[in-house]
Formats: structure tokens, C-alpha cells, sequence
């Protein structure tokens, strides 16, 4: 090859054909996908949690896309139906994931839609999970002598609690918990008015 | 544009890519056509393995070699020897940044109550460090630094500018420090590979177009009427890197869906478009010179070329399958990633051809080791990708260890054990100085090799354990979870050698550093070059 020229074409002309197909076109077709009707958009304290959400990486162990009954039995582990692309129209970034090294989380606010369950967990996985590898988040709580007037005490199963102490949630925690609960797919995917 | 268009076209440029295959078994596939793969020997060179004592006063050397082109050679390695040692301390900086955040994101995931006061050691984090410190660290660093070694060497000309890259890259690393200060402090984008703020980008902006300016500088200054194949691998990847970069960090534009897949078109894209094409550029290159023995084949590294250009950029979206995306997208990158085993093989059987007859080199060059193992992992981890993009094995590896097995597989593996060699080769000549233990560099090799064979077995057989158990319905979910415990155990062990390693490498290269000033053979030519630390 003698011509750097004809290399770099060659070279941006091989890009240009991959962006356009796996970023222009579904930038022209899927990125303002309206929402599904039924799909709320998300109140500022769930848009505070979805940001602790991503400042702790919960999506490098959590997926938020349970897949087809063709692929793989979520539906039956009660992570909800498959999800379409109308599903994530409030979410930006949206947080799909790659890995399970912890259950989809799509539809955790169905599952557990107790903000005790949520705090406690968070504070200590174990505490309700046993065998749980998920890191504990001691710094989202307050471990003191006694909770203030209109603090959210967590109450903790008695082998988890600290002697003598409460754990007080901080904002981050509480605010973590309304996003969680916020996960909820359970609307039909498709308007039923729109299938004929 | 329907489905069936876009997997038509995507036939079509997959027929193109055939059609090079053909042409070139047309022309003497297998022969050995010197012409072009002879540009990186000086005259008279081919049959003699590079060594840092080759560098005569005048003349020709008893082997007969033009002492003249030895000479550009030693000015070239001159012009690049500041830059490039900057570039390689930052890289080494990085290697153990990374090895320890990587190691301690491993022992956290069986170890969760470990480390867990602090916010910036949580794994989300520590984990998220690890990754970038590799990706914008030791890769592009290790890699940058050979491609602004190599290619004024194969060009046969002096570096242009090279000022302009040192700024570069101390823009690049200024700009590294705030991201992972960033993400430390909880502040990301959100999106893997992509997490860096938007706004920490730009510096990367700034100094990768000052690190890629005298590259095109030097290029358009060349003495070679031939671009060697190397070339051809680290040009266009300078020019791919740019565009994915700005593109995916583009503040506003990305949302939903589209998001997801811009994501894994970068994702998947700063591998096979930017590290990939840096390691097989040093592979094509370190490789011939270490054994005395031009490539094989020159039209098969034509092909190996195109087929990585034409098909890689596509295969991204083989990482939402299941996902909520246009089921034609998915499709067509499963489609491109099982013609990537075409380069593959292509690659492969060249290097093979090439070193038959010269695997007794490997005794004596424990760079030769790295490079090969390197390049051996390059047919590994991509043979193996491009079956874990079919459904059938996909359903069962997506969301497991197994696909982290093998993103170490290549990146480790392949991308990083070969810039390991190439640091080898490199660092005498531009320091001037021999690395004082070689046992040291057997000591690195197999510490590092027997890590990454016990990270990925370990993770490979946990990862698929554990896609089976999660698609058994009748098996409860932690059962996924527990099952997989021994194996990540396992990878904490692979990768502390793999750590310990590095430190040993490290600690060699300081000790070449604040050694006594040793050359290979002193004579004036070398000890004149005006770079020579």
C-alpha cells in the first residue's frame, strides 16, 4: 500500500458504515420512542436516587432488562415481562446493564415495595439475604445513640443491629430507596387499544 | 431502511471482504512476496534478530549490513526517546493503578463486608477505577508510546513535533486523574466504558490531537514509498479513536434506547479499533525483527487489515441481544462477528508461517515470548468472541463472570502481554541501557502468564455455571450466586499474580533506571544519539 490517503478513506469509509448503522439509525428511530402509556415519569427525589444509583455502579451487578420467555425464565423468577424500548423513555442515561451477578432489578419496586426491606438491605445485605455477595453501604446511614425528630430509623433483624445504637438513614439512602421503588413495569407494554 | 436492506448491504460488504480473501489466493497466497514486508529490515539485515548492539561507526558490519540505514534507524529512535519514555513511566504508573483497584474490586466480590466504610472502595466504584485506569491508562499509554516509537522507524524518517506529544500526553494523564478523582468522588456518566464526565472529555480531546498531530506530521514527511502493515493498523486507529470518542461523548445527543446501543458500539469499538490495531501493529512489527524473518505473507495481512476494518465496527450490538433493541440490529452484529473469524484466521496462519522453523528464537528473546503468547491470545479471544455473539451460546454467557473471563482474555491476554514485549524492545533503546536482570523478565512473563490462565479458566467455568443455573428455572436465584464463589476465589489468586507481576516489571524498570549507566555494547554511535536518557 502506498497512499496514506486511500488508508484513511478506506479506514473512516469502514466506521462510517458501522455508525450508521448502529448509531445513526437508531438514533433516527428508536431514541424518541414515546413513552408506553402507563410509564410515569420519575419525581425529583426518584431522579436524586436514580444518581446514587450510578455514583455507586449499582448497574455493573443489576440489569434492568428482563429478557423474552424464548431466552431465559425471568418472567418466573418474577422479574417482570420484556421489556420494549418505550419502557426507558425517561431513563438518561438509560442503566440496562451487563451483568447478574445480583437479580434483575426492572420491577424490584413490585417485589419489595417496603422501604424498611430497602433501607435494611442496603445497610446489610445479609441481614435479609443470606449468602448475599452484594457490598453493604454503611456510609448511606448514621449509626448513633438516638434518632433526631423526623429521621427514618432502620429497624435491622436483632443479629444485625448495633448494641445499644439506631441507624439513622441519611438522605442518599432514602433517596436510593424512592428510586428502587420506582422500578415498576407492570403495565402492559403495548396500548391495548392499539392492537387490533 | 428495513431490516432486509441493512442485512443485505451487511452481505454484501461481507462478500467484499470475501472477495479480497479470493483475489489475494489468486496472487500466491501463501508465498513468501518480500517486497513490501522487507521494508522494516535495514539492507542486509533479514536473517539477523534485532539486538541493541548492532549499531556500527561506519560502513558495514561484519554481517553486512548498511551501516547508513542502522544509522537513520539509531537518529529515528533519538527523535521519539523523550516522548516516548514519558509515555511508557505514565503507562507503568497506570498498569499498577489499575492491578491494584482491579484487585481489590475481585476480593470484594467474595469478601462483601471487606473495605466498606468508604464510599470510593465500594465496588461500584472501585471496580468502575479499574476499568478506566486501563482503557484510558496503561492501554492507550503503553500502545501510544509504541506507535510513536514505531512508526518513525518504519517511515525512515525523524518524529516531527514531538513537543506537541509530549503536551499531549501530559493533557491526556492531567485529564485521566480528575476522571478517576471523578469517579472516586461519585460523579460519572453513567454509561460503561463511557463513565468520565463529558466535561473531563474535552481534555482528552485536547491532548489526543496533540498526541496524533505529529504522527500525521511524521507521516507526510516519510522517506518510504511503502506504508509497512503496521502502518496501516496505527494510522487508521488514530483516526478510528477520535471519531468513536467524540461521537459517544457528545453531551445531549444520546438518549434511551439509542443510548444503549451508541454504548456498545463504542464499547466494543475502543477494543477492536483502537487497542486491537495498536498490539497487532507492534505484533507485525516486533515480531519479524526479533526473529531476523519478514512476514509470510503480505496479501494475507491485507486481508487480516480489511476484514478487522469492515467487520469490527459492527459487531457491537452482539451485547444487547435479549435486549429491548431493534431485533435487526442484533442480527446484523451477530452476523459480523462470526466474519471476523475471516481476519482471524487470516492473521493467524500468517504468523504461524512466519515463525515456523524459528520457534527455537523463543528460548533466547523472552520479548519474542510475550509478543507470541500475545498474539496467540488475539486468535483465542477473538475465535471465542465470535461464538459467544451466537444466541445459542449467548443466552447462557450474557450477565455472567464468563464475559469478563473473556474480556481479559483479550485485553490481558492478547492487547496487554504484547505491549509487555513491546516495552521490552523498547525501552534500551531509547534509555541506552540493557535491563539489568533478564531472569527477571522470565520471572514477569510467567507470573503473568500463569495468572491469566488461572483468571480466566476459573472465571470461564464460574461464568458458564452460573448462566446454566440462572436459565434452570427451577433453581433458585442465589444458587447462581453461591455456586460461583469458589470461582471468583480463584480469579482473586489469578489476578494477584497477574498484580505481582506488574510490580515485579515495575521494579525492574526502575532498577534499569537508577542503575549504573549499562550499554549493550558501548561504541560512539549509540552513546552520541542525542535522546538516549
Amino acid at each position: 500500500m502506498h497512499s496514506e490517503a486511500r488508508l484513511i478513506l478506506g479506514g473512516l469509509t469502514t466506521l462510517a458504515v458501522a455508525t450508521a448503522v448502529l448509531v445513526v439509525i437508531p438514533y433516527l428511530t428508536v431514541r424518541d420512542t414515546p413513552p408506553v402509556a402507563g410509564l410515569k415519569p420519575y419525581t425529583s427525589t426518584e431522579l436524586r436516587g436514580r444518581t446514587q444509583y450510578i455514583q455507586h455502579g449499582c448497574m455493573y451487578c443489576h440489569s434492568q432488562q428482563p429478557r423474552p420467555k424464548a431466552f431465559a425464565p425471568d418472567a418466573q423468577r418474577a422479574w417482570g415481562r420484556a421489556t420494549v424500548a418505550g419502557d426507558y423513555a425517561y431513563d438518561d442515561p438509560p442503566l440496562l446493564g451487563t451483568m447478574r451477578t445480583g437479580p434483575d432489578l426492572m420491577n424490584i419496586g413490585v417485589r419489595q415495595p417496603s422501604d424498611q426491606w430497602h433501607l435494611g438491605h442496603l445497610y446489610q445485605p445479609r441481614a435479609y439475604a443470606p449468602g448475599s455477595i452484594m457490598p453493604a453501604y454503611p456510609f448511606l446511614f448514621e449509626v448513633r445513640d438516638q434518632a433526631e425528630a423526623g429521621e427514618t430509623v432502620v429497624v435491622l433483624p436483632p443479629d444485625f443491629a448495633p448494641e445499644g445504637k439506631v441507624v439513622v438513614a441519611r438522605p442518599e439512602a432514602l433517596d436510593l430507596v424512592s428510586y428502587l421503588k420506582s422500578l415498576k413495569r407492570n403495565y402492559p407494554a403495548v396500548d391495548a387499544a392499539s392492537v387490533k | 431502511m428495513n431490516t432486509l436492506s441493512i442485512l443485505m448491504s451487511a452481505f454484501v460488504l461481507s462478500l467484499v471482504g470475501l472477495g479480497f480473501f479470493i483475489w489475494s489466493q489468486r496472487s500466491r497466497l501463501l508465498s513468501h512476496d518480500g517486497d513490501g514486508s522487507a521494508v522494516i529490515f535495514a539492507t542486509g539485515e533479514i536473517g539477523h534478530a534485532e539486538t541493541t548492539a548492532l549499531q556500527p561507526a561506519s560502513g558495514t558490519d561484519a554481517d553486512g549490513i548498511d551501516s547508513q540505514e542502522l544509522l537513520d534507524r539509531v537518529a529515528a529512535d533519538a527523535s521519539t526517546a523523550p516522548v516516548v519514555f514519558f509515555f511508557y513511566c505514565c503507562a507503568f504508573v497506570w498498569l499498577l493503578v489499575a492491578s491494584a483497584a482491579g484487585l481489590t474490586a475481585s476480593i470484594k466480590l467474595h469478601a462483601p463486608d471487606w473495605l466498606v466504610s468508604e464510599a470510593w472502595l465500594s465496588f461500584g466504584r472501585i471496580r468502575t477505577i479499574h476499568l478506566n485506569a486501563v482503557a484510558y491508562g496503561w492501554a492507550p499509554m503503553a500502545g501510544l508510546g509504541t506507535a510513536l516509537f514505531i512508526i518513525p522507524r518504519l517511515l525512515k524518517t525523524e518524529l516531527v513535533g514531538g513537543r506537541y506529544a509530549l503536551l499531549g500526553g501530559a493533557l491526556w494523564n492531567a485529564a485521566l486523574v480528575a476522571g478517576l478523582g471523578s469517579l472516586a468522588y461519585g460523579v460519572s456518566d453513567g454509561l460503561e466504558w463511557l463513565e468520565i464526565p463529558w466535561q473531563i472529555d474535552i481534555l482528552f480531546v485536547a491532548g489526543g490531537a496533540l498526541v496524533g498531530l505529529p504522527l500525521i506530521l511524521t507521516l507526510l514527511r516519510r522517506k518510504v514509498a511503502h506504508l509497512y502493515v503496521s502502518v496501516w493498523y496505527m494510522g487508521c486507529a488514530l483516526f478510528w479513536f477520535p471519531v468513536l470518542f467524540l461521537v459517544a461523548n457528545f453531551p445531549g445527543i444520546h438518549r434511551g434506547v439509542e443510548a444503549a446501543t451508541m454504548n456498545w458500539w463504542f464499547g466494543h469499538n475502543v477494543l477492536g479499533l483502537f487497542y486491537t490495531p495498536l498490539a497487532l501493529a507492534s505484533i507485525y512489527y516486533f515480531l519479524p525483527k526479533l526473529i531476523g524473518r519478514p512476514i509470510q505473507s503480505y496479501n494475507l495481512s491485507l486481508i487480516g487489515f480489511w476484514g478487522l476494518a469492515f467487520f469490527y465496527g459492527q459487531v457491537g450490538g452482539h451485547h444487547l441481544i435479549g435486549g429491548p433493541v431493534p431485533s435487526w440490529l442484533v442480527t446484523l452484529s451477530i452476523v459480523q462477528s462470526m466474519m471476523m473469524i475471516l481476519p482471524v484466521v487470516a492473521f493467524t496462519v500468517n504468523q504461524h508461517l512466519t515463525l515456523k522453523g524459528h520457534l527455537s528464537a523463543l528460548r533466547h528473546s523472552p520479548t519474542l515470548q510475550f509478543i507470541c503468547l500475545g498474539g496467540l491470545m488475539y486468535t483465542a479471544s477473538s475465535v471465542q468472541g465470535s461464538f459467544e455473539a451466537l444466541r445459542s451460546v449467548n443466552v447462557i454467557t450474557h450477565f455472567t463472570h464468563y464475559t469478563v473471563a473473556h474480556a481479559h482474555l483479550g485485553l490481558y491476554g492478547f492487547v496487554t502481554l504484547t505491549f509487555f514485549g513491546a516495552i521490552y524492545f523498547v525501552v534500551p533503546r531509547i534509555t541506552g541501557r540493557d535491563w539489568p536482570w533478564p531472569r527477571l523478565i522470565s520471572v514477569h512473563f510467567w507470573l503473568a502468564a500463569i495468572g491469566i490462565a488461572i483468571y480466566f479458566i476459573s472465571l470461564t467455568i464460574g461464568g458458564w455455571l452460573q448462566g446454566s443455573a440462572m436459565l434452570d428455572e427451577s433453581r433458585g436465584f442465589m444458587e447462581s450466586v453461591q455456586l460461583t464463589l469458589p470461582y471468583l476465589k480463584a480469579r482473586s489468586i489469578g489476578g494477584g499474580l497477574m498484580a505481582l507481576s506488574h510490580v515485579v516489571f515495575a521494579a525492574h524498570f526502575v532498577r534499569l533506571l537508577i542503575g549504573v549507566r549499562q550499554v549493550a555494547q558501548p561504541n560512539s554511535t549509540y552513546l552520541a544519539a542525542p535522546g538516549a536518557l
